[in-house]
């Protein structure tokens, strides 16, 4: 045995450390317990190097633009970026609630809610899995990041915290493979799941039946306890009928991988999905017509099918000729009898709805009895 | 011959300082390349197929006849990425992938003439392929997570990385390691 295992050493060192590492693997897997005392010392000792490297290149590239070609332009315009980037924000929030259709109520909800609270950090080092979207941001728990806090710019989402550390914090991008976002559209308020992991970003879960356009944005939908709801994703690319659901692609807003400095949200406000305007539409188009109220100020019933009309007229036939719907004594209606005016305009209906009269109760008559004709029945006090 | 007095005759006296703290040179060399694997990218977004830890790995195994030495440092090169992997890769994805390449191209390094630049182009071209199928292979197999796997791209990324490779092992050459195998 001794000779066997001193002959073949090296494959047997080789098993020993491919089996151990693959048993290492297997409890994580098993009791879903990150080895986190191994990732703090591996993080903490690269990311003060990649610190280093970033600040030494930064100021250099600072020092050189600040005070040999453009002065102090560099520092005014991070200032102005900080500043546009958290009124871009300001203003996704106000939009979001001024676009609803009752300005009282938004105005309820801006009181009662406030904007989601972010801190910004910087974008230091990616991940070192090609295949794994993931950076590395220059805040950790020392600034009040906790795992599992969403992470956006104001032109959409980013990705989500996965591990904290002192001075640093790892995000998982949106892009990443398995990376899932509860999303919903504008328009028909269609829910769907984020992925993109294949390629480009798709929607996934949407029925046949339901009904989105190209161009149509796409909000959070808050379902994935991650993304506050309402920060916008981004916009449809395409659709097309897939097998028992549709194939909808989508262009993110945020472009997670290429951005320098985000917004990690500690404390998320959900907002109402906006229903008219367009977050970031350019174009300009007239305020849509106002709505025709009734006389009482009420919306008017629209008549919606062809089951809606039928019933319209025979509510109308019932009303010409005194007959109540549903009581004993009310004898039965001609039906081919025509209307005695015009159905009533939708306005008119909701301003003068047909009220039912009092609906008498038919007289209870005991089995076998002989029943009253049609005359003595309405007669027949109430009992 | 026996193995010991082979072993002494293939080590050279330690020549310069860098023989001196070899283990910490190891440890320099592998810090460099998981740095420049983590932020190059942000520097150059170009780079981001850029494999430095997995040229080291391959680098040791060409260099050095000893397997368990080579699949050793593989080990330790791969579970230092780990680290810093996203939590839901758990640790020993790339450990065990680079224990495989540093014994392979340690085993290879005694049938080939390494010092051959068409045959280390050949080798790390080869090696950058085995490496990002048997990662996917891994992560499709042990983790269940389905991600997309393009060979085109990879037969791409593997033919930068060879191209890198060759000016690389240059620059480690003239570092004379001590206990490599000497021609």
């Amino acid at each position: 045995m001794e000779a066997l295992l001193s002959r073949y050493r090296n494959l047997t060192v080789l098993l020993v450390v491919v089996v151990g590492q693959l048993l290492y693997l297997a409890y994580q897997v098993k009791t879903a317990r990150d080895e986190r005392l191994i990732r703090v010392w591996a993080v903490s000792a690269v990311t003060p190097m990649a610190g280093v490297v970033e600040a030494i290149r930064h100021n250099t590239i600072g020092f050189l633009q600040d005070y040999f070609i453009l002065l102090d332009v560099r520092d005014q315009n991070r200032k102005l970026k900080a500043d546009n980037d958290k009124l871009r924000m300001e203003n996704v929030y106000f939009r979001n609630q001024l676009s609803t259709a009752e300005h009282a109520r938004a105005l309820t909800l801006f009181q009662a809610q406030s904007p989601s609270k972010t801190v910004a950090a910087r974008v230091i080092g990616n991940s070192t899995v090609a295949s794994a979207k993931a950076v590395f941001i220059d805040r950790g728990y020392t600034s009040g990041i906790e795992k599992g806090m969403a992470v956006v710019t104001p032109d959409g989402i980013v990705g989500k915290v996965v591990a904290v550390y002192p001075l640093v914090a790892q995000v998982l991008l949106v892009t990443d493979a398995t990376f899932k976002v509860g999303v919903e559209s504008q328009k028909g308020h269609v829910h769907g799941v984020l992925n993109c992991g294949n390629g480009p970003c798709t929607v996934e879960q949407i029925q046949e039946e339901e009904k989105v356009t190209p161009g149509e944005w796409f909000f959070t939908s808050g379902e994935d306890r991650i993304f506050p709801k309402g920060f916008p994703v981004g916009t449809v690319i395409s659709v097309q009928p897939g097998q028992g659901m549709k194939e909808v692609k989508l262009n993110l807003s945020g472009a997670p991988g290429g951005v320098e400095e985000v917004l990690v949200v500690l404390q998320g406000v959900h907002q109402p999905i906006p229903v008219g305007a367009v977050v970031e539409d350019a174009s300009k188009a007239l305020p849509p017509p106002p709505t025709e109220l009734g006389s009482d100020g009420k919306q008017p019933k629209m008549t919606q099918t062809e089951a809606d009309k039928v019933v319209q007229k025979y509510e109308q036939i019932g009303k010409d000729q005194n007959h109540v719907y549903g009581a004993l004594a009310s004898g039965l209606p001609n039906f081919n009898a025509k209307p005695a005016a015009n159905p009533p305009t939708p306005a008119a209906q909701v301003t003068s709805p047909p009220a039912p009269a009092p609906v008498k109760a038919a007289p209870v008559l005991p089995l076998g009895a002989p029943r009253p004709k049609p005359e003595e029945r309405k007669t027949t006090p109430p009992q | 011959m026996t193995g010991t007095s082979e072993h002494i005759r293939r080590r050279r006296p330690r020549e310069n300082w860098f023989g001196r703290f070899q283990v910490a040179a190891l440890v320099l060399l592998t810090l460099i390349a998981i740095i420049g694997k983590f932020y190059l990218p942000r520097l150059i977004p170009s780079t981001v197929w850029l494999e430095l830890p997995l040229l080291l790995t391959v680098y040791f195994g060409l260099k050095r006849p000893s397997p368990i030495l080579a699949l050793l440092f593989g080990a330790f090169v791969g579970l230092a990425e780990d680290s810093l992997a996203p939590e839901n890769l758990p640790i020993g994805m790339y450990g065990i992938t680079k224990t495989l390449v540093g014994y392979f191209a340690a085993t290879v390094s005694v049938k080939f003439n390494v010092e051959n630049s068409g045959i280390r182009l050949v080798l790390c071209f080869f090696f950058f392929i085995f490496h990002a199928f048997f990662y996917w292979l891994m992560r499709r197999a042990l983790l269940g997570q389905v991600v997309p796997l393009d060979p085109q791209e990879i037969l791409i990324h593997g033919a930068f990385n060879a191209a890198v490779a060759l000016p690389l092992f240059m620059i480690l050459d003239r570092m004379k390691l001590p206990g490599e195998l000497t021609a």
